[in-house]
């Protein structure tokens, strides 16, 4: 009930603001931080509920993204079925590329998931009808009615977006789901002894986190009014999606929330203000305070805070 | 009488190491078993392959008359073949209660989600294996007999027929092992068929009916306790000579 209120109170405000503020930047800024909400949300069913770290981001980001772009581009389909073609698309990757890479434990996931972004921005360098290495020019068609720009709707889509991946790892991580992902990142051998069935649970989790990354990018091409493979298969994607659970805290849906607020609000004030190289700078720097100072992020933080002192 | 789990034939490799050469063997319902042997022996890569962790090459494993050799871990505890880990592998992350849960949820309750029954029946466990006062403890915060003690009461949360204690007492003192066997004791009692592979000799001899001792992969005794301690193939797999 509390989730729901919360919720419903985000959308408003992103709504509220739509029909108020003026200046566009702030669309276009909010956008961004609101995709790494998505991202950092999706990267944490997989990397944060079940201790398989994902750096394929992009792979799916990206795949979610030329979808739409190519779906566009033959049928000029509307938004709303470039996002959901998108999602597809990308929890089918999931799908597959779990089955193949899931029953590979620690590092050698991690590996295999950097092969994925590689085979994939390979294919779309050598798809003529994508654009190619060169890109593709996308024409934006009209906002829908209420709407008085593109970004400003792209940004509203997005924040809709954001409140439906919070809620989705919400419940996977509240069902008996997430205590089979959990037992999963704690001792795979004992989940399995106790009825787990990991490589399904894996499996779905892989799913869903793709087609959630798959739907964050969507709306790239749009917002861009353009489409290429070297910056939508970017590593800034995975490391972004990563770094905010890390920051935030990855055992509560609200920590990826809160990581990739800080995070990428952080790096569009250091990108306007600074440099846009400055920013990579910052997640990095971020990364290494978090992982050394607080292991558990914010979220443990607090905790650590909030617990009885022992005497 | 017709045996619970009836082991054919079974082979593993381990590259060129032949972990296990043709076992054989067969664990009646109600059974209290023990297995020994010395260190290398073979004996948690035999419970490996019965409880789905390995695959054996060749030969077959029937539970309750299935097939089950081809079966996926969780399937076979599904089926009833519950374990315990020789080195302690708690959800650390999860209280002591909430470690029961997982296998209430994958096990027993599957696909309805009864959640007061489910913390009902993970409290009643804790309470015939006397952890009920930890219940809420992070499991990480344990110490080794309580961690000893969580290994039986998760295997017995996904309510089996079979269960596999492996080394529950290794490593632990005499009193604490006079605080674990009557535990086992109980539980077999109560309808379960129990495996009980150990290193201390007292603790199986105390506990089985029937024994069984490994040496390098092959099955080299069989009987009663009185009969294994006087077998002279067993002495010479202990002490050398």
């Amino acid at each position: 009930m509390r989730f729901w209120f919360g919720a419903a109170i985000a959308v408003l405000i992103a709504v509220v603001a739509a029909a108020t503020v003026q200046n566009e930047y702030y669309f276009f800024a909010g956008y961004t931080v609101l995709m790494f909400i998505v991202l950092a949300t999706a990267w944490n069913i997989l990397g944060g509920y079940a201790g398989y770290v994902n750096f394929g981001t992009p792979a799916f980001f990206g795949l979610g993204a030329y979808t739409a772009a190519v779906l566009f581009k033959a049928t000029a389909a509307p938004l709303a079925f470039q996002i959901l073609a998108a999602a597809v698309m990308s929890g089918l990757l999931g799908f597959a590329a779990g089955l193949l890479t899931l029953r590979l434990r620690g590092i050698f996931f991690a590996i295999a998931t950097i092969a994925l972004t590689v085979i994939m921005e390979t294919l779309f360098i050598n798809w003529r009808y994508a654009g190619g290495a060169t890109g593709l020019q996308l024409l934006r068609p009209a906002p829908i009615a209420p709407f008085g720009s593109y970004t400003t709707m792209l940004f509203v889509v997005m924040a809709l977006m954001a409140v439906g991946a919070v809620a989705i790892a919400r419940y996977v991580e509240i069902s008996w789901i997430g205590r089979g992902l959990r037992a999963i990142r704690d001792s795979e051998e004992a989940a399995e002894s106790s009825g787990v069935p990991t490589l399904r649970l894996k499996v779905f989790a892989c799913t869903v986190s793709g087609a959630l990354m798959g739907a964050a990018g969507a709306p790239m091409p749009m917002y861009l009014s353009f489409i290429e493979p070297a910056s939508t298969f970017n590593l800034n994607y995975a490391i972004g999606a990563l770094a905010s659970p890390m920051i935030g805290g990855m055992t509560h849906y609200i920590g990826p929330v809160i990581g990739a607020i800080l995070l990428s609000t952080l790096q569009q004030v250091v990108t306007v203000t600074i440099s846009g190289e400055m920013n990579v700078l910052v997640v990095g720097v971020l990364l290494v305070v978090f992982v050394v100072a607080a292991p558990e992020g914010i979220l443990g933080l607090f905790k650590r805070m909030l617990a009885p002192k022992k005497t | 009488m017709k045996p619970l789990l009836k082991i054919e034939g079974v082979c593993k490799h381990f590259g060129g190491f032949a972990a296990l050469t043709d076992v054989s063997l067969e664990i009646g319902q109600g059974e209290r078993f023990g297995l020994i042997g010395p260190n290398g022996s073979g004996k948690t890569t035999l419970i490996n392959c019965v409880s789905g962790s390995l695959r054996n090459e060749r030969g077959s494993i029937l539970f309750s008359g299935e097939d089950v050799t081809r079966l996926p871990a969780y399937q076979r505890t599904r089926r009833g073949i519950a374990r315990s880990f020789q080195v302690p592998r708690p959800f650390s992350t999860m209280s002591v209660l909430e470690n029961l849960i997982v296998p209430l949820e994958y096990v027993v309750h599957r696909g309805l989600l009864h959640t007061a029954d489910t913390r009902a029946e993970a409290t009643e466990i804790l309470e015939r294996i006397g952890l009920a006062a930890k219940a809420d403890t992070l499991s990480s915060q344990l110490s080794q007999v309580e961690l000893r003690k969580l290994e039986l009461a998760r295997a017995m949360a996904a309510r089996p027929r079979l269960l596999i204690s492996d080394e529950a007492m290794a490593g632990l003192s005499p009193t604490e092992v006079d605080e674990m066997l009557p535990i086992l004791f109980k539980l077999n009692e109560a309808g379960i068929t129990i495996i009980m592979i150990e290193h201390i000799m007292q603790a199986v001899m105390r506990f089985s009916q029937r024994v069984v001792c490994l040496d390098a992969g092959r099955i080299i005794c069989e009987g009663t306790p009185e009969t294994i301690v006087r077998d002279s193939g067993v002495q010479r797999a202990y002490l050398g000579a």
